[in-house]
C-alpha cells in the first residue's frame, strides 16, 4: 500500500491532475530561456528576474487600477478575472481541452460521410483532373502534369504565392535589418547584440570547412539540376530554390560572412528578386492578357521531354528558383544578425 | 472583347507590380508610384463600373489560355466594380491624409516597405474582390493578411508589436479554417472555381448527399472569414491593432481590411455555396447572434474606453456587427443593407481616424478624451470631420449611417421571425453609439479651458493641419454626404450586382 | 460510421491533427508552440489534400512512356494545391518568427500572458 503511495507522487496521473488544477505547466518547463546578460544589461526590465509571485502581485495591482478607472456599470464584467487567476487558468485549461475535442469531433464526423480514400470515382477526379492528365503534355508542353499546372492552368494562384514570399520577406526586413543610420534605441542595442554574435561565429572549423567545400558544390549542382528540369521530372522552382538556399546558408556558417558578402549582399538580393519578380510578372501578364483576348501568344512549346521546352514553365521555374534561394538565404541571415 | 473589360486583370497587376517596383526605389519615389498605383487602378475601377451599368450584366475574365473549369478566372460586375471603387478612394484618401505621420513613423529607410505593404495590400484587396475561384481567394487572404500585420507592425512603437502577433495569430486561425473549409469543398464537389463549384453544389444538394459535409463546409468557411474580419467573440484584436498603428495603417486597416473577407464571405455565399442552401442550414442564424451580440456589447466597451482611438476601434467591432446582422436576417434585402454598410463604414470609420489625428495634433499629441477638450474649437476642420463622421455612425438623417440603418430596419420588417430583435438590437445600439459618440463631440466643443488645459493648448502647436489631411477630411465628408444623399443609385446597384452574383 | 472513419484514415488522422494544431495556436500560451501548432496545422490540411488526390494503384502525375490515360495517373490538382500551400505557410511562419524575436528581445518573455502584463508596465512608466 505504502509502495503505491510513494509512486504515486511521481506518477503521471497525479501530474495530470495537477496540471488539470493549474498547479504545474507539464509543457512549459525550459521554453522560458533568459538572454544572457539580461540582468545586467536589461535596465529597461529591471523587473525580469524578479521572481513569479511578485510578477504577479504588479498584474493584481494594475488591475486593480484598471477596476477603480472604470465606469460602474463595466466592472461586472472585470470581477471574475479580479478574483484570481487561478480559477482563469483552470477555465482556460478545461476550455482548451473541451475545445481540442470539439473541433476533432466535429471534423470526425464530418469525415465520416466524405468519399472514400483512394477511389476513382470520387466527386474530385472529374473532367478537370481528365483533362490536365490528357491533355496537359499537348496544351503546356510540361512532362510534370504537376507543373504545367501551376505554372500554366492556373499561374495566377502561383503568382499570388510568389508575392506571398515576397511580401512575407519585406515584413521580416521591417522586422529585423538593422539600419546604420537608424538613431533608434532598441535598434542600437540590437546593433550591438549583432557585432556580438559575429564574435562567436565560428570561423575556422575544420571539419565543417572541409565537409562544406565537398557538400556545397553538390547541393548547389543538385538544386539548379531540380530548378531546370522542374518541367520533366519532381521538383521544380519552389523545392530547387529551397535547395540552393540551403546550400548558400551551409556556406555561410562554414566561411562566415566576410567571404558571402562578396558576392551577395542585400543589393544583390533586391536586384535578383526584383529582376525575377518582375520577369514573372510581365510574362504572366502577356500570357494572361493573350489568353483572355484570344489571341495567340506565339510561345513555342517544343518538344516535350526535350529541356528546352514547354515555353514559358522553364524561364517561370528559374525566376521563382531565384526568388525562393534568396529569400530563403534572406530569411537566415536577418534572423542571424539583422542584415545581409 | 471590348478593351475596358482587361481593367480588372489589368489593375491588380498593376498595383502587383508596383510594390515589386518599390522594393529598390527610395521611400518618396515609391510614395509617389503607390498613389499612382491607386489613382490609376481607381479609374479603371470606375471603367468597369460604367461598362458593367451600360451593358447590365457580369462577364468572367480568363486568366490565361485556358476556359472556366481548368484555368483560373476573375469576374467583374456592377457590385465588384463599385465596390473596388470605393475602396480605392478610401484607401488614397487614408494615404493621403496620414502622409506626414507616416513619415515620422515609419523609419526613414522602410518608408518604401511601408508603400510595398500598402501596394501589395491593394491588390490583394482588387484581387478579393474580382476573384472567380476560391483557391486564388486563399492566397490573395494570406497576401491581405501579411500586408495588414506589416501595416501594424511597421510603427515599432508601444503596442504595435504584440497587437501584430495578436493579429497574426487570430488571422492564421481564421485562415486555416479557411483552407480546410476549402479542402472539404474541393473533396466534395471536384472544382475550386466559383460557378462549377456552384453547379455541383446544386447537384449535391438535389441527390441530398453529402449533408453533413456541406453544413460543416458551410460553417467553417463563415467562421474562419468571420474570425478574420473582427467578428464578435474573435475580436480582441481590433482595439489595440486599430488603437495602435500609424493612422494611414488604422484607416486602412479598419476601413478595408475586414470588409474584403466580408465581400468575400457574401461571394462565397452567393456564387459557391447558394444563398438557399446557406440560410437553410441556420448558420445565417448563429452569424446573425454573433452579429447582435456585437453590436451591444462592441458599443459598452467603447463607452467604457477612455482613450480615443481604442473607443473608435470598439465601434468597429460594433459596425462589423451590424453588417453580421443584416448577413444572418438571410434575406436579399439584408444582404443590400449589409453591403450598403460596408460602403458606409469604410467611408465613415477612416473619416473618423484620419480627422481624429488632427484633434490629437492640437491637444499635445494626447488620445485620452478629456485631453482633446476644446480640441474642436482649436482644429474647425478636423472637428467638423468628426463631428460629421460621429452623426453618421449615431444615424443622423443625410448622412450616411441613417440610410444604412433605414435599410436595416426595413429588412427586418421582412423576416418576421428576427424582427422583434433586430428592431431592439438597432433601437439599443443607436442609443448606445449615441452616448459614447456624442459625449466625444460636446466635450470636442466644450470651451472654458481651465489652467491645467491652458496649459496643453500652449504646449500644442495651434495650427491649421497640413493641407493633405485637410483635403482627406473634406473628400471624406464630401464622400459621407453623397452616400447619405444620393442612396437610391448606389442601392440599387448593389441590389443589381447582388442579383448577378446568382 | 466507424467502418467509414478506418476506411478514411489518412483523412481521420489528418483532422486530429487539425484540431490539435487549431487549439495549440489558439490556446496555448507559449508564442513558439503557437507557431508549431500553425505548422501542425497547415500540414494537416496538406496531408488531407494529398489523401484526396490518392487514387489506388495509380502512378504519380508525370508522363512516362508517353501514356496519357486517365487511369494511369492520381489527381493532379491536389499536388498543387500542396505546393501553393506551403509556400505561404514558409511566409507566414517566417514573419512569426521575426515578431518572435522582436518581441522577445524587448520584453525578454515567449510567454503571451507575460509580454502583454509587461507591455502595460512599459506603459505605466
Amino acid at each position: 500500500m505504502s509502495r503505491k503511495k510513494d509512486n504515486y507522487d511521481s506518477s503521471h496521473w497525479l501530474k495530470f491532475k495537477k496540471w488539470i488544477n493549474g498547479d504545474v505547466d507539464l509543457l512549459a518547463q525550459g521554453m522560458e530561456a533568459w538572454m544572457p546578460g539580461q540582468e545586467t544589461t536589461g535596465a529597461d526590465h529591471s523587473n525580469s528576474s524578479r521572481p513569479g509571485n511578485q510578477r504577479l502581485e504588479i498584474y493584481e495591482a494594475i488591475r486593480e487600477e484598471e477596476l477603480k478607472n472604470l465606469p460602474i456599470f463595466a466592472k461586472g464584467f472585470d470581477k471574475s478575472v479580479a478574483h484570481g487567476l487561478d480559477f482563469f487558468r483552470k477555465a482556460y485549461r478545461f476550455m482548451s481541452v473541451l475545445l481540442c475535442a470539439g473541433i476533432i469531433a466535429v471534423l470526425l464526423w464530418t469525415v465520416s460521410y466524405l468519399p472514400i480514400f483512394g477511389n476513382a470515382g470520387n466527386p474530385d477526379n472529374n473532367e478537370v483532373s481528365a483533362r490536365y492528365i490528357e491533355k496537359g503534355l499537348q496544351e503546356t508542353g510540361a512532362v510534370n502534369i504537376v507543373t504545367g499546372m501551376i505554372l500554366d492552368y492556373r499561374a495566377f494562384d502561383t503568382f499570388g504565392e510568389s508575392c506571398v514570399l515576397f511580401i512575407a520577406s519585406c515584413c521580416v526586413l521591417v522586422l529585423l535589418r538593422i539600419d546604420a543610420a537608424s538613431k533608434d534605441e532598441t535598434t542600437k542595442k540590437r546593433r550591438k547584440e549583432a557585432a556580438y554574435d559575429r564574435l562567436y561565429e565560428p570561423k575556422n572549423d575544420i571539419i565543417l570547412q572541409k565537409c562544406a567545400c565537398l557538400l556545397v558544390p553538390i547541393i548547389l549542382i543538385f538544386g539548379i539540376y531540380i530548378v531546370l528540369n522542374g518541367h520533366l521530372s519532381p521538383g521544380g522552382g519552389f523545392s530547387g530554390g529551397a535547395v540552393l538556399g540551403s546550400g548558400l546558408i551551409l556556406y555561410l556558417n562554414a566561411f562566415g560572412f566576410k567571404k558571402t558578402e562578396r558576392f551577395f549582399t542585400e543589393k544583390v538580393y533586391r536586384r535578383m528578386t526584383l529582376c525575377a519578380l518582375t520577369f514573372y510578372c510581365l510574362a504572366k501578364s502577356y500570357s494572361f492578357f493573350t489568353g483572355a483576348n484570344h489571341l495567340d501568344s506565339g510561345i513555342p512549346l517544343g518538344t516535350p521531354g526535350a529541356i528546352l521546352s514547354s515555353g514559358l514553365i522553364l524561364p517561370l521555374n528559374i525566376c521563382v528558383g531565384l526568388v525562393v534561394a534568396c529569400t530563403m538565404y534572406a530569411f537566415y541571415t536577418l534572423f542571424r544578425k539583422g542584415g545581409m | 472583347m471590348s478593351f475596358v473589360q482587361n481593367f480588372p486583370f489589368f489593375s491588380i497587376i498593376i498595383a502587383m507590380f508596383s510594390g515589386i517596383l518599390s522594393s529598390v526605389l527610395s521611400g518618396k519615389k515609391a510614395r509617389n508610384l503607390s498613389l499612382a498605383a491607386i489613382g490609376i487602378t481607381g479609374v479603371m475601377s470606375a471603367a468597369v463600373l460604367a461598362f458593367c451599368v451600360r451593358t447590365g450584366e457580369s462577364y468572367t475574365y480568363m486568366m490565361g489560355h485556358f476556359p472556366a473549369p481548368w484555368g483560373n478566372e476573375i469576374r467583374a460586375g456592377v457590385l465588384e466594380g463599385l465596390t473596388a471603387l470605393l475602396f480605392e478612394i478610401v484607401m488614397f484618401l487614408a494615404v493621403i491624409g496620414g502622409l506626414k505621420y507616416t513619415a515620422a513613423d515609419v523609419e526613414e529607410s522602410k518608408q518604401n516597405l511601408f508603400y510595398i505593404m500598402i501596394d501589395l495590400m491593394l491588390s490583394s484587396l482588387l484581387a478579393l474582390v474580382y476573384t472567380n475561384d476560391l483557391f486564388t481567394a486563399y492566397v490573395f487572404v494570406e497576401i491581405n493578411t501579411i500586408a495588414g500585420c506589416g501595416l501594424i507592425m511597421i510603427r515599432q512603437k508601444g503596442r504595435s508589436l504584440s497587437s501584430a502577433i495578436r493579429y497574426m495569430i487570430l488571422s492564421q486561425l481564421g485562415s486555416g479554417l479557411f483552407l480546410i473549409g476549402l479542402s472539404l469543398l474541393y473533396d466534395v464537389t471536384g472544382h475550386l472555381l466559383m460557378s462549377p463549384a456552384k453547379e455541383a453544389v446544386a447537384v449535391i444538394e438535389a441527390a441530398g448527399s453529402y449533408e453533413v459535409p456541406m453544413l460543416v463546409i458551410t460553417a467553417v468557411v463563415s467562421v474562419g472569414l468571420g474570425i478574420k474580419s473582427g467578428l464578435y467573440p474573435f475580436h480582441y484584436w481590433i482595439p489595440d491593432t486599430y488603437g495602435y498603428a500609424t493612422p494611414t495603417a488604422s484607416a486602412i486597416l479598419s476601413g478595408l481590411v475586414s470588409k474584403g473577407y466580408i465581400f468575400l464571405l457574401i461571394k462565397i455565399f452567393y456564387r459557391v455555396l447558394g444563398r438557399e442552401n446557406v440560410v437553410a442550414s441556420h448558420i445565417v442564424n448563429v452569424l446573425f447572434i454573433f452579429g447582435v451580440a456585437g453590436m451591444i456589447l462592441g458599443s459598452v466597451h467603447a463607452i467604457a474606453e477612455k482613450d480615443t482611438r481604442r473607443m473608435i476601434a470598439y465601434s468597429s467591432v460594433a459596425q462589423i456587427g451590424y453588417i453580421y446582422m443584416g448577413i444572418g436576417l438571410g434575406t436579399e434585402a439584408g444582404m443590400v443593407a449589409a453591403v450598403f454598410h460596408i460602403f458606409t463604414h469604410s467611408a465613415t470609420k477612416a473619416l473618423l481616424f484620419i480627422s481624429a489625428v488632427g484633434l490629437y495634433e492640437v491637444s499635445g499629441n494626447k488620445k485620452d478624451y478629456l485631453s482633446l477638450r476644446g480640441a474642436g474649437n482649436r482644429n474647425p476642420l478636423a472637428g467638423v470631420g468628426f463631428l460629421v463622421g460621429s452623426l453618421s455612425m449615431v444615424g443622423f438623417p443625410m448622412l450616411a449611417g441613417f440610410i444604412s440603418k433605414l435599410l436595416f430596419a426595413t429588412s427586418a420588417l421582412q423576416s418576421p421571425h428576427k424582427m422583434f430583435i433586430t428592431l431592439i438590437a438597432l433601437a439599443v445600439s443607436t442609443v448606445l453609439n449615441a452616448v459614447y459618440f456624442l459625449r466625444l463631440v460636446i466635450t470636442l466643443y466644450r470651451p472654458t479651458p481651465t489652467e491645467e488645459e491652458h496649459e496643453t493648448v500652449k504646449k500644442a502647436v495651434v495650427r491649421k493641419s497640413s493641407w493633405n489631411l485637410r483635403l482627406a477630411i473634406w473628400c471624406f465628408i464630401v464622400l459621407n454626404v453623397i452616400l447619405g444623399m444620393f442612396s437610391q443609385p448606389i442601392v440599387n446597384a448593389i441590389s443589381n450586382g447582388l442579383m448577378m452574383f446568382e | 460510421m466507424l467502418q467509414h472513419m478506418l476506411l478514411n484514415m489518412e483523412e481521420t488522422a489528418s483532422v486530429i491533427l487539425f484540431g490539435i494544431g487549431f487549439t495549440i495556436l489558439l490556446l496555448h500560451q507559449n508564442l513558439i508552440k503557437k507557431i508549431m501548432g500553425m505548422n501542425i496545422m497547415d500540414t494537416a490540411v496538406y496531408l488531407f489534400l494529398a489523401a484526396k488526390g490518392y487514387i489506388n494503384g495509380r502512378m504519380v502525375p508525370i508522363v512516362v512512356d508517353g501514356i496519357q490515360d486517365v487511369s494511369a495517373y492520381i489527381n493532379p490538382v491536389p499536388s498543387g494545391l500542396v505546393l501553393t500551400g506551403i509556400v505561404v505557410s514558409v511566409s507566414t511562419t517566417a514573419l512569426m518568427l521575426a515578431l518572435t524575436i522582436r518581441l522577445y528581445e524587448r520584453y525578454g518573455s515567449l510567454d503571451l500572458d507575460q509580454i502583454l502584463l509587461r507591455v502595460k508596465e512599459d506603459e505605466r512608466t
